[in-house]
């Protein structure tokens, strides 16, 4: 990189038919593309037949458009050098940021805190604040199956549906508190992490995706068909609000306001419910960091980098994968309950492969294993969604692009590397270039 | 403490489809003694490895573990994770197994796993923080250092071991598997890829565990300077089958030895000549 500007100049003087070659081909590619996708545009025509226009000069603009961006973009490339982190930020930035990295967390839970008291009046926001909350500790859940263990889950909204539909039922059949219904919905949800850990111990990566997809599948249909219990389609509804250890937050005499003396307002049992959801959230986050310092968290850990030494060393990977997969189960379960008491109204449609992804982004957005990555992640995700609402349908695609961006500058999530869990002189983070992501 | 060799192999046979891998092979590894397993490329010496710790179901024949008290475990009824676990055997692969991503003085509280798990009380405990367990915690991370202060680590115990050179990798792993406390150390070509210096600081850290840890070692090596140097016993194998056995000074005059050696690789056969000499 240090060579005199003269040389590099000289070793990239043939790239002009390089560049002109490159983005000709693009040019061809986008022909071929738009020519059907924006050259035909079909309609009904006024007896119900197809008939179509040709619009040539709007595919004539857009090949063009390739055909002009795809010299910009290679010119870029060559003047930027290879792209890097260390090229697009210099490094006085890069170690600011590591310092001011140290007080993001700090910062961002004093701030989470004070949310409700900041936004009392802005219901929206509020609302808001506790489906980023949600997401958060489903992201946290998920992150001990996929980012510690490595095991990747595709169908991790299995355990968020058993969850919401065991308080549902438990709540609305025998009138169960939520404080009973909240550990029973983590217990059960554990369970079905351990039925579904069985069948898949012995497989691996692309197989272990696929048939955790398959259970995730399986446990909506069942809920959708198993109609005496589940109600199918239409969903359970009337499922009863938290309640503060009995209080109802309601305008009933019995209820908070009317004991405390002060006049009663909605907001109070959206306040309760977003310092409902941190607790739980900030549960999933302490639990899991104590995990990870524990001779459990550490095998979670070793079963991703190498499962053959693991075994080697006399740990039981069968028993670890299961904890894996139960421990993280728990929490989506505990997330269900929650989502179920706040929505007072759940179906199976709450409940798609759509919410699987989207946590599974969160956790490899934010950087598999890193906590505080994946709090990053959802607050992005499910935040930064909100923040494009004014453009439209355009909002899908601003957020792609941002994603696709994200991926390319930090392949490895928000927060990359990895923190030890004991040190004896040093506390210094592990470059992501050694972790391994794990193979199933 | 018992008179029994440690280790006892009979009979053993592993067959991969049509392949007969071992052959009706029986040898035995002393007590705190070195015994290695040498012999060509392909001979199964490896095979026969993975067959002791459990890595391959033998096909047929009987290994059998006596530990120190007269405790004898038939291994061939053991798999997977509980060779290790039970029987209280380890092992190091040819290629490198460390946890790359994780730091050395991890790597050996990883290798603790199931003493700290006990301390834990499976988890609970640890996750209340009960005394009982920090003072599990510190006593594993003593050991892990009193190890990596033997191998000449302890000023890396907090880089990523995938970071380490790769000598200080081989000899992490020889103390990841000692953390574990086995009686019988199987060491898979520990030599491999190290210099003459290197190769030295290995032989002395074998003898220093067979000296002050009283394992019992068995070890393949194709590193004759080190197989003759350290080991008490050596067993030659070839096309499966034990070809000869022996002290070092008696397995190098053995006009078969020489042959199988011959027949492989010129060069080796030529090395175990004259090592020693």
């Amino acid at each position: 990189m240090n060579a005199n500007p003269d040389s590099i100049q000289a070793s990239r003087a043939p790239g002009v038919a390089f560049i002109l070659k490159k983005s000709l081909i693009s040019a061809l590619v986008a022909l071929v593309l738009f020519s059907l996708m924006i050259g035909v545009r079909t309609e009904a025509g006024p007896q119900g037949l197809l008939v179509y226009e040709t619009r040539f000069g709007d595919l004539a603009a857009m090949v063009a458009a390739v055909f002009g961006g795809s010299i910009v973009v290679e010119l870029l490339r060559q003047w930027w050098g290879p792209v890097g982190i260390a090229r697009l930020m210099p490094s006085q930035l890069t170690s600011s940021l590591s310092v001011a990295g140290r007080w993001v967390a700090p910062v961002l839970l004093i701030f989470t805190f004070l949310v409700p008291v900041i936004f009392y009046d802005q219901r929206y926001i509020l609302d808001l604040g506790i489906l980023v909350l949600t997401y958060v500790m489903l992201g946290w859940g998920l992150n001990v199956v996929v980012g510690l263990a490595g095991l990747l889950d595709l169908g991790y909204v299995a355990f968020y549906a058993v969850g919401a539909y065991s308080y549902a039922l438990l709540a609305t059949n025998f009138e169960l508190s939520f404080w009973i219904c909240l550990p029973l919905a983590g217990i059960l949800s554990a369970f079905w992490g351990v039925l579904l850990g069985f069948p898949v111990l012995r497989l691996r990566g692309d197989y272990l995706a696929i048939v955790t997809l398959a259970f995730g599948e399986i446990i909506r249909l069942v809920i959708i068909n198993w109609q005496s219990l589940t109600g199918g389609p239409n969903g359970v509804s009337g499922i009863p609000r938290p309640t503060l250890f009995g209080i109802p937050l309601d305008n009933s005499d019995a209820g908070l306001a009317a004991r405390l003396g002060i006049e009663f307002s909605p907001t109070h049992r959206v306040g309760f419910l977003f310092y409902l959801i941190l607790a739980l959230a900030l549960l999933t986050n302490w639990v899991t960091i104590r995990l990870r310092r524990l001779p459990i968290g550490r095998a979670w850990e070793a079963l991703r980098e190498d499962e053959v030494a693991c075994r080697a060393l006399g740990i039981n990977t069968t028993t670890t994968k299961l904890t894996a997969f139960a421990t993280g189960a728990m929490f989506g379960g505990f997330a269900g309950a929650f989502f179920a008491t706040r929505q007072g109204f759940i179906s199976p449609e709450s409940f798609t492969f759509q919410e699987s992804a989207l946590v599974l982004a969160i956790v490899v957005l934010g950087g598999m294993g890193s906590q505080l990555g994946v709090a990053l992640a959802a607050l992005t995700m499910i935040g930064g969604f909100e923040l494009f609402r004014g453009l439209d349908q355009f909002r899908m695609l601003v957020f792609g692009i941002a994603m696709v961006l994200l991926m390319i500058w930090r392949p490895r999530g928000l927060i990359g590397h990895r923190a030890p869990t004991v040190f004896l002189e040093r506390n210094q983070a592990i470059s992501s270039d050694l972790v391994k992501e794990g193979h199933g | 403490m018992s008179d029994e060799p440690i280790l006892s192999v009979n009979h053993l046979t592993m067959r991969f489809g049509g392949i007969i891998a071992v052959n009706d092979l029986s040898f035995n590894a002393e007590r705190r003694k070195i015994t290695a397993l040498i012999g060509p490329n392909g001979a199964g010496k490896t095979t026969v490895f993975n067959c002791i710790t459990g890595f391959y179901k033998a096909t047929s024949g009987s290994m059998r573990l006596t530990h120190d008290d007269g405790h004898t475990i038939r291994l061939e009824h053991l798999n997977d994770f509980r060779i290790s676990k039970q029987a209280k055997v380890a092992r190091t692969f040819q290629n490198i197994r460390l946890f790359p991503g994780m730091t050395a003085l991890e790597n050996l509280m990883v290798a603790q796993h199931n003493a700290l798990m006990r301390a834990s009380g499976l988890t609970l405990l640890g996750l209340l923080g009960v005394p009982s367990w920090r003072t599990a915690e510190k006593q594993a991370i003593d050991l892990a250092r009193t190890w990596l202060q033997r191998i000449g680590l302890l000023d890396r115990a907090d880089d990523a071991a995938g970071n380490l050179p790769y000598g200080d990798q081989r000899r992490l792993e020889i103390a990841r598997a000692m953390c574990t406390e086995p009686a019988l150390l199987c060491l898979d070509e520990p030599a491999a890829g190290l210099n003459a210096r290197e190769s030295a600081a290995l032989s002395e850290l074998l003898l220093s565990i067979r000296a002050d840890q009283g394992t019992s070692i068995l070890l393949i090596e194709h590193d004759m300077s080190v197989v003759m140097e350290i080991s008490d016993r050596v067993v030659v194998m070839d096309y499966g089958v034990k070809i000869a056995e022996g002290t070092p000074q008696h397995v190098r005059d053995d006009p078969k030895v020489i042959a199988a050696y011959l027949g492989a690789d010129e060069e080796e056969a030529i090395a175990v000549m004259e090592s020693g000499t």
